[in-house]
This record gives structure tokens, C-alpha cells and sequence, in this order.
């Protein structure tokens, strides 16, 4: 803007520059407001655990007992809750999502997949508290007086299955855990299996392989990297569940000793254990929630990163 | 004529691949086909396990539930049962104009500040565009709780150090809001880059040659065009917030009365149905399905419409 323009007036020309300018800064200055929201939020979850970690040191990370009437803060039983749910979680939620996902994209007719499709989307939109009300009022009692009794006498009260049937706790929280994530792995390698050219798949069949030859090297190997990224992402979502498992795991901040024992969670303990809590017992629930954000953090960032490179466009998640 | 038929000369190596292949996959056949139709079967049988819960909870929830729906259910606030009416369980007005008064606030400043990140993600490439989008996906997948450490650590308690007192409004409906809010903020922005991002370049370059700067195609031109995938993105951010338990269980305290007033303790429906799951009274146990199906319908509601103004969006551009 150097030569005089003579098709602009001098008006025209510092309006445009300030508008661009002004275009800048506010997006610069909003998305600076978000950045700080998390900036402060980070420092703040971490800041307000300091006096946890001056109560324990890192036995906080590895200490066996949880108790915080005489603030002894060790959060081992409880990491082996979270990952003991999650683990039971996982182990239904893998195989049935994924064989219903491959159902939905190379099984089901044209017309019924988007409905099968909007009624997983629609089951992955209830809210988590009525997950965890049906967990407690239709699950728990149903649990306690057949399944629980039922797997002890098949497995002849043998280690994870022994008594007493409580109806909440570990296996419980892990089914309800299990029904959550479902949605999100089915909708999400559903979008993986889906992008597969078609030509693929047609193709492998018209040189003579089978439906499940041409699912297994064709459609699975490269999907691979979605439906791996998405079982990730229901990791993390089952490893943070909070209120659904607070209702159905039965806080017992103990070492669960088998699949019916109560046991808890990272999330559920912070939940529950907030009420009439001294400011030191505060700063210990703050310790577990750092625990809870930095293993949550990794499994997602890893999760996102391999649902960037699969090109699934998880929007509604 | 093959070769097989002139005497001395060997076959055709390429013929007798061929044969073998043949003979093989006939040989095999049947079992391939026994095995995959197996698996495929077993496909279907898990997709159909899968529709099991989702029938089971929609069936307790409208057995249950359905009759709870009543005018006094829906106008009345919450009564405590006593030994003389161990039925009385009032209503959940107070839970319903918690829930609104709580969203409605975080929508009011989470939707500026996510749509405006979205078109700062779509429109630079710069290397803090990339930082914050990773912050807003890792944001996304956090345990919702933490935001409720957060709200509760920054506006309940608030900032007391170096004799500076700063916030610490107490128990109170903004500090919920405040929790939902930033908890909508990365959904938001998410969906909205998406959208924006699908506008196309040319129709911006057209503006941009007619001399209209930045701001200028952005409000007018992108935005517009973006509308519906925007739309979407608030009410799918909407419909994740309103059913949002966690992150008000700290913060928001509890209120049996009708609370207009963000400033002090509310009610809302997530956190009654927590509440009252948990009741030792079997009927506000029971009542509980009631509010549970108001607030399910809630979030379906606003969630199929989501979905319906993006189909709608999906037709026009057709």
C-alpha cells in the first residue's frame, strides 16, 4: 500500500486494513481464551494435589491402603479397580462391536443398515447416569440372585467367581462399562470397515475367496488403524466412566478379590468420596484425578492419533 | 491341443499351477464356505446381542417411567416421604429449571468461544492452530469429572493466596454451568471446524476478488454457508451436556425448592437421578425412572435434531 490507490478513498482503505486486523485478533483472542481455560484448568487440577503429595510422596502412586478417614492415601487397589473394569469391559466390547460393525456395513441390506446405524448413535447419545441407574436397579438384583450364583456353581466357587453375591461391584461395573462403550467402538469401526473401497471387497470376492477370506485379509488389515483407534478411545472413555460405575461398583477402596467383590474406580472414588471431605482429603481425590487425567490424556492422544491417520471423522464424540 | 498330448515334451508348469490351485480350492471349498458362513453368522448374532441392552433399558425406562408423567410430576418441587406418606414424592420442577437455567448459561458463552476456535482451526494452519486442535481432542475424551475438580477448585473455593481473594462464589448453578460450559467448548469446536472447513474454497475466493477482506467473507460468506453443520455441532454438544452428571456433582450443591437464580444452589435432572437411585425410600428409587425418561427424551429430542438438520444439509448439497 504504498503508491496511492486511486480507486479507494483514504476511509475505505484504513477501514479495510483495521477489519482484517480486527478479524485477526478476535479469532486470536478467543481461541487465546481457550487456550488459557485449559492452561489454568491443567494447573489447577494439578496445584490444588500438592498437599497429597507432600502428605504421602509417591506412595500415593504405589501405597495398598486407601483410607481416607485417617488420610492414608495409596491408590493402588484402585488403579487395579479402574484397569480391572475396564479390562472386563473391553473383553465383551471388542469382539461384539466389531462383529456387529462388519454386520452393519457388509451384512445387513441397504436400508436397514442406517437405521441399525442411528439406533447405535441413539444408544451412545443416553446419558451415562442411566447406564448406571439401570446397572443399580434392573442389573444389580438380577446379578445377585442368578448370574453371580450361576457362574459360582459352573465354575465350582473356583477363584474369580467365589461368593459373596452382592449384585454391585467388579463384574457389574464391568458389564455396565461394556454397554457404554459398545456404541462408541460399533459406530466408529463401522466408519473404519465402511471407508474400504468397495472395489476391495468386490474384487477379492470375484477371485473365489469367501466372504470371511475377503473380511479377514481384504476389509480387516486396512481397517486396521480406525478400528484400533477406536477401541482406544473406549479405553479411555471406560478408564474415566464416572457416574455410571459411582452407582454400580459399590466403593470398596480395598483390592477387589475376584470378579463378584466390590471394589472402585479412579472417577467413582473422586465422585463419591467429595461429600464432607477435609481440605487435605480434597487434595487427595485431586491426587487420583491427576492420575486419572495423565492416563486418559496418553490413551486418548494415542487413540485420536490413529483415528487421524484411519480418516474416520469422529465428530460426535 | 495342450501339451499333454505330444509324447516326450513336458507339461505346461503354468497349466499344472493352474490344475493344482483348482484341485485345492474344490478340495477346500466346503470347508471355507462351512467357516466363513460361521463367522459371518456369529457377526450377526453379536449384532444382535448388541441390540439387547439397548432394547432392555428403553423397556425399563418406558415401563418404569411412563406413568410418573404427570402435570404435578412435571410443576410440583420434590417433597421428602415420611412415615405418614411413604409415597409422596412431589415433582422435579426445581430439577427441570435447574437443568435449563444451568445449560442455557454455559450454551450462552460456550458457543461464541467454540464456533469462533472452530473458524480460527479452519482458517489457520498455523502451528498454535495445531496445538489447539490436539487440546481440544485430548479436552474431548477427558473424564468429565476433572471439570468439576476445576469449577470447584476455581469458583467455589476460588483463589486465596498473596491476600488476594479472587472468586469463590460458593455452591452455586454458575459454577455448574461453568463446568458443562468449558465441557462443550471442544465438542463445538470439533463439529465446527468440520463444517467450516466443508465450505468451499471457491465460493471464499469469490468474495476475497471482490475486494471483501477476511472478516468480512467469514461473517458473511463462510459462516452463513457453514449454518446447518453449525447448528449441528451446538446441539450435539447440547445434547452431551444436558445429560452430564459428573461435572455438576461437586459444584452445583442442591436446592428441594424452585432456584431461578444461578447464583445459588439448583437442582438439576442428572443429578437428582444420582441423587435419588441412591435413596434408601423405595419410591423415590422408583421414581427415579420417571425423571430418567424426561431426561432421556430430552436428549433424544435435541439429538435427532441434530441429526436432521445435518441430513437436511446432506440433501441440499446434493
Amino acid at each position: 500500500m504504498e503508491l496511492p490507490d486511486p480507486l479507494l478513498t483514504e476511509k475505505q482503505k484504513s477501514f479495510s486494513v483495521k477489519s482484517d486486523m480486527a478479524h485477526w485478533s478476535v479469532l486470536y483472542g478467543v481461541s487465546g481464551l481457550f487456550a488459557l481455560i485449559c492452561a489454568v484448568f491443567l494447573i489447577t487440577v494439578i496445584v490444588s494435589s500438592i498437599p497429597a503429595w507432600r502428605h504421602s510422596g509417591f506412595s500415593l502412586l504405589y501405597g495398598r491402603t486407601w483410607s481416607q478417614g485417617t488420610n492414608s492415601f495409596g491408590a493402588l487397589p484402585i488403579i487395579t479397580g479402574t484397569l480391572l473394569t475396564t479390562a472386563i469391559a473391553l473383553v465383551f466390547a471388542v469382539p461384539i462391536g466389531l462383529g456387529s460393525a462388519l454386520a452393519i456395513v457388509h451384512l445387513l441390506p441397504s436400508k436397514l443398515r442406517v437405521f441399525a446405524s442411528s439406533l447405535v448413535e441413539l444408544l451412545a447419545a443416553v446419558p451415562s447416569v442411566v447406564y448406571g441407574l439401570w446397572g443399580l436397579l434392573v442389573l444389580a438384583p438380577w446379578f445377585e440372585t442368578t448370574v453371580q450364583p450361576d457362574l459360582a456353581d459352573l465354575t465350582d466357587h473356583h477363584f474369580p467367581f467365589q461368593a459373596p453375591y452382592e449384585g454391585v461391584g467388579v463384574l457389574l461395573a464391568g458389564c455396565v462399562l461394556f454397554v457404554m462403550i459398545l456404541p462408541m467402538i460399533v459406530a466408529l469401526s463401522r466408519d473404519a470397515i465402511a471407508i474400504v473401497p468397495r472395489e476391495q471387497f468386490e474384487g477379492a470376492l470375484s477371485v473365489g475367496a469367501t466372504k470371511w477370506q475377503v473380511l479377514k485379509k481384504v476389509v480387516l488389515p486396512a481397517a486396521k488403524t480406525g478400528i484400533v483407534g477406536a477401541v482406544t478411545l473406549a479405553t479411555a472413555r471406560a478408564l474415566g466412566e464416572t457416574v455410571a460405575v459411582a452407582l454400580v461398583i459399590g466403593l470398596n477402596p480395598l483390592f477387589p478379590h475376584g470378579l463378584f467383590s466390590t471394589a472402585s474406580t479412579l472417577a467413582s472414588t473422586i465422585a463419591l468420596q467429595f461429600q464432607d471431605a477435609t481440605p487435605l482429603q480434597v487434595a487427595g481425590l485431586g491426587a487420583l484425578a491427576v492420575i486419572l487425567m495423565a492416563l486418559t490424556a496418553i490413551v486418548n492422544w494415542f487413540g485420536r492419533r490413529l483415528i487421524r491417520r484411519s480418516a474416520v471423522r469422529a465428530n460426535f464424540i | 491341443m495342450t501339451a499333454t498330448l505330444i509324447e516326450g515334451v513336458p507339461k505346461d508348469p503354468m497349466l499344472e499351477r493352474r490344475e493344482l490351485i483348482q484341485g485345492v480350492a474344490h478340495k477346500t471349498l466346503s470347508r471355507r464356505m462351512l467357516m466363513s458362513r460361521l463367522i459371518v453368522g456369529s457377526c450377526g448374532v453379536a449384532f444382535l446381542i448388541a441390540l439387547v441392552p439397548l432394547f432392555a433399558i428403553l423397556y425399563s425406562l418406558v415401563r418404569k417411567g411412563i406413568h410418573w408423567w404427570s402435570i404435578d410430576f412435571f410443576t410440583k418441587s420434590p417433597q421428602f416421604p415420611s412415615l405418614l406418606d411413604p409415597n409422596a414424592v412431589g415433582g422435579i420442577s426445581n430439577a427441570l429449571i435447574g437443568s435449563l437455567v444451568i445449560d442455557g448459561i454455559a450454551a450462552l458463552f460456550a458457543i461464541p468461544v467454540g464456533i469462533v476456535t472452530g473458524l480460527f482451526l479452519a482458517e489457520s494452519s498455523s502451528r498454535f492452530a495445531n496445538l489447539l486442535r490436539m487440546t481440544a481432542e485430548i479436552m474431548t475424551g477427558l473424564p468429565s469429572i476433572l471439570l468439576g475438580i476445576f469449577s470447584y477448585q476455581m469458583l467455589v473455593i476460588g483463589f486465596h493466596e498473596w491476600g488476594i481473594k479472587l472468586l469463590g462464589i460458593g455452591f452455586s448453578g454458575l459454577a455448574g454451568s461453568f463446568a458443562i460450559g468449558i465441557l462443550m467448548i471442544p465438542v463445538i469446536i470439533k463439529a465446527s471446524e468440520n463444517a467450516l472447513r466443508s465450505v468451499p474454497f471457491t465460493i471464499r475466493e469469490g468474495a476475497l476478488a471482490l475486494g471483501a477482506r477476511n472478516g468480512v467473507v467469514a461473517r458473511k460468506v463462510t459462516i452463513p454457508t457453514a449454518l446447518p453443520g453449525l447448528i449441528t455441532a451446538v446441539l450435539l454438544a447440547l445434547s452431551r451436556a444436558v445429560g452430564e452428571t459428573a461435572p455438576i456433582l461437586w459444584v452445583i450443591g442442591a436446592s428441594n425448592i424452585i432456584e431461578w437464580d444461578p447464583r445459588h444452589e439448583m437442582a438439576s435432572m442428572p443429578y437428582l437421578i444420582f441423587q435419588s437411585a441412591t435413596s434408601p425410600y423405595t419410591s423415590l428409587r422408583e421414581e427415579t425412572w420417571g425423571i430418567a425418561l424426561t431426561l432421556v427424551v430430552v436428549v433424544l429430542i435435541i439429538n435427532l435434531g441434530s441429526r436432521l438438520v445435518a441430513a437436511r444439509l446432506q440433501r441440499e448439497r446434493r
